[in-house]
């Protein structure tokens, strides 16, 4: 067991770190607004020119060829300087990875590269309003046309992230009505400024546009970009999802720095307690205490975790269904963090925006309300406890 | 960066992990709670020629000089076979202890005889007031104050304490100041026994989590056997979340303990946080399991003929010494937030 970085791996961070410094914008608006979402384009497109914007990825696509490790020390500096989450996630940590192991070398380089460069804009189309959790349940098709060479697909996907700002949309589609549930499902790659598309964007429960309903009306989508064998899309799609409960969506960066910001927020509010102002006085309470010594618990209990789930892939040992467990565990972790943060806060809990006295700009409660869609999106824990119930522990199915 | 063990040490486990299924099935801790003695010396002596016993004596002193890295993977085996006897006593924190701070004759006399397995050693720290197996023990290092001190066990008078756990033989240790030899006191006295109390609770931790590891195997095998509605009970989502969760809690305790071990073998200034960190964790993750545990055996596991509630007392013991995870969630906040 060695817990060191070696010195080369060291001196990617300082470069990493001292560039974020330099470079990273505070006080963007939310990347699930229309304004917010424009700016933080921009922001990572930055990002890319430095080529920091995919650095695990191989040189010629934009990246830096960076190691595992290299790229968990690239996470940690990036959510330690405060920068925001990538609003080309679903691109860049979802779709990619099923592109590199599925895709042909002219999809590689003709979608990575300007995934990377924040030029093509992903957006994910799984959901439909009568599958969620059964996912296999999805009924938008594709429509054979020989004489164009591709598909025609008719439908609707629900729960769109960010697809009312996208250009592009992944996900699956059912190209043989005959087959069984998990069969006769294709994994197609659409253009949504294409004819016979409509998006209409839904507000969200934290105050953000950033959901959309994508009709799909006889569009259509060329052979080239059938993603894998057309049928089997059902197969590729359990390596995208899979993907979003592993490890490069959700970096423990991220938790260890909101674990950071709360032992933060603690310091402040028992210094102003310690003033006498009474909206502070929850700082005092030693439950409270506790509960933000837990939250830094459970992001350190991540960040090891992570660190042991990485040395067992660099050695051949892949999480598998194991990932399982990871997603539960940062979900519910973000969550009971921001509960405590919010009970920090008493009465000011409930202030968000500009409101004059709201603490950090209302971020917590914005926060409380993104970590509440943690344990429903990627798979509900529920779902995720059945997997681990059944592929990790091994119990009967029926 | 390699956060794993290595295979020496993953095959040094294996071949504990052999032994104790020979040689400490559940009537032998079943044997430790009728016993009037309580043990099996047959059983310690294999472990001490194993060298597991003298892992973390010097080898000067007769023993493999190992660190508590190599010794965590052995202590949660002897967790998962609720091994009974004072192996995290003796080897996890009175060795080391000695090891480091004992002059030569002191360490001269007990640390040969550990690691060939003829001592048994105990402790009383501070904060740790009863006493394991002192009624076989040969040497009980003791904490008054800043004062740690060795005294030979039959200068002792004690007092008989019940544990939850019959194979935990516990007692109060009194003697005359006359019978006690000075380990090392003052300032390093104090360092010296936060860092006894640190290896025991991340020990106690590592064994927490065998002992957690055990129990929900055999829940996993019994809801799978077990039929109720026509169907095994283990295809009901209530019981299968039940068990997830157990899964979930020992999936992220484990790295914390083993960062702990990491943390004390490699003398790191985070040794007290990490420690706290682990045992609230492993402590919290290990009660959650015996509860699941129980539940979803149903009223089979409440009889004392049925081997389960062995391993439930044990964890209920562990939990509660060496810190409860209130204890140590309480050193976390004071490491983190009082500057
Ligand atoms: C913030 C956010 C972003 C999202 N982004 C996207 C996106 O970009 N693209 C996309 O395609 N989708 C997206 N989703 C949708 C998400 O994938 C679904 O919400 C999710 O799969 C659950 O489906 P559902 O909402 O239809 O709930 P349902 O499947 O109807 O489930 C409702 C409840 O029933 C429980 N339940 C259902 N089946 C079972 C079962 N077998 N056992 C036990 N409990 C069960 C669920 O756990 C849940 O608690 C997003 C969701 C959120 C909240």
């Amino acid at each position: 067991m060695d817990l060191n970085f070696t010195d080369a791996e060291e001196a990617f961070r300082a470069e990493a770190r001292a560039w974020l410094e330099a470079n990273v914008p505070h006080g963007l608006p939310s990347g699930d607004t229309r304004e917010g979402f424009d700016l933080h384009v921009e922001w990572e497109k930055k990002l890319f020119d430095a080529r920091w914007s995919v650095v695990s990825w191989p040189e010629e696509y934009g990246g830096r060829g960076a190691t595992l490790w290299e790229w968990l020390i690239f996470e940690e500096e990036y959510y330690r300087a405060g920068a925001p989450q990538r609003v080309t996630q679903n691109g860049i940590f979802l779709l990619a990875p099923t592109i590199f192991e599925f895709g042909t070398d002219a999809q590689k380089s003709r979608f990575l590269p300007a995934m990377a460069a924040a030029d093509d804009l992903w957006c994910q189309g799984w959901s439909e309003p009568d599958a969620g959790s059964d996912l296999a349940g999805i009924k938008s098709r594709a429509v054979r046309d020989d004489a164009a060479g591709g598909w025609r697909i008719s439908g609707q996907k629900t729960w769109t992230t960010r697809g009312a700002f996208c250009n592009w949309l992944f996900g699956l589609f059912r190209t043989d009505p005959e087959a069984e549930r998990h069969k006769g499902m294709t994994y197609l790659m659409v253009p949504l400024d294409a004819d016979g598309v409509t998006v209409r964007g839904v507000g969200r429960l934290d105050g953000d546009e950033g959901f959309a309903e994508v009709f799909f009306d006889d569009v259509f989508v060329a052979d080239d970009l059938v993603l894998g064998e057309v049928d089997q899309g059902w197969g590729v799609a359990m390596a995208t999802t899979s993907s979003e409960r592993g490890l490069t969506l959700r970096s423990p960066g991220r938790f260890c720095a909101a674990a950071d910001r709360l032992v933060d927020l603690w310091k402040r509010r028992s210094a102003l307690a310690a003033s006498g102002d009474p909206a502070a006085v929850a700082a005092g309470d030693p439950a409270l205490r506790e509960d933000v010594a837990q939250s830094w618990i459970d992001a350190e209990a991540y960040r090891l975790a992570t660190l042991a789930d990485v040395t067992g892939i660099v050695e051949g040992r892949p999480q598998g269904a194991r990932s399982s467990l990871t997603k539960i565990f940062w979900s519910e972790l973000d969550v009971r963090l921001h509960e405590t943060a919010l009970a920090l806060l008493g009465p000011s809990a409930e202030l968000v925006d500009d409101s004059p006295s709201a603490v950090d700009g209302g971020a917590w409660m914005k926060g409380y309300q993104f970590s509440l869609s943690g344990p429903i999106y990627a798979g509900t824990n529920e779902i995720q406890r059945n997997v681990v119930a059944e592929r990790v522990l091994g119990l009967p199915r029926k | 960066m390699r956060f794993a063990f290595t295979d020496d040490q993953l095959l040094f486990r294996d071949a504990v992990a052999d032994l104790l299924a020979k040689e400490c099935p559940p009537d032998v801790v079943r044997g430790a709670w009728d016993d009037e003695t309580g043990r099996r010396p047959e059983l310690w002596a294999a472990l001490a020629e194993m060298g597991v016993v003298g892992l973390t004596v010097p080898e000067a002193h007769g023993g493999f000089g190992l660190s508590e890295l190599d010794l965590l993977p052995i202590l949660t085996e002897t967790g998962r076979f609720a091994f009974p006897g004072p192996l995290l006593e003796t080897t996890a924190v009175a060795a080391p202890l000695l090891a480091e701070n004992a002059s030569a004759d002191i360490a001269q006399r007990w640390l040969p005889g550990i690691a060939s397995g003829e001592v048994v050693a105990t402790v009383a720290l501070a904060g740790q007031p009863f006493v394991p197996d002192a009624q076989l023990a040969h040497v009980l290092i003791a904490q008054r104050d800043d004062r740690l001190v060795a005294v030979a066990t039959d200068r002792l008078r004690l007092t008989p304490e019940t544990s939850v756990d019959g194979a935990r033989r516990l007692s109060r240790a009194d003697w005359d100041v006359a019978d006690e030899a000075l380990i090392i006191d003052g300032e390093p006295g104090w360092r010296a026994a936060n860092r006894a109390f640190d290896r025991g609770a991340v020990a106690a931790s590592a064994q927490l989590l065998g002992l957690a590891e055990h129990l929900l195997a055999v829940t996993v095998e019994y809801v799978a056997a077990r039929k109720q509605f026509g169907v095994p009970i283990g295809t009901f989502q209530a019981v299968k979340h039940h068990l997830a969760d157990c899964e979930l809690k020992l999936s992220f305790a484990r790295p914390l303990v083993a960062r702990a071990a990491y943390s004390l073998a490699h003398d790191l200034p985070t040794i007290e946080r990490d420690t706290s960190a682990a045992k609230a964790m492993a402590s919290d993750a290990a009660a959650f399991v015996a509860r699941q545990a129980l539940q979803c055996h149903g009223a089979i596991a409440y009889t004392v003929e049925y081997d389960v509630h062995m391993w439930l007392k044990r964890i209920w013991a562990l939990t509660a010494a060496w810190g409860d995870a209130a204890w140590h969630r309480r050193r976390v906040a004071h490491l983190l937030l009082d500057d």
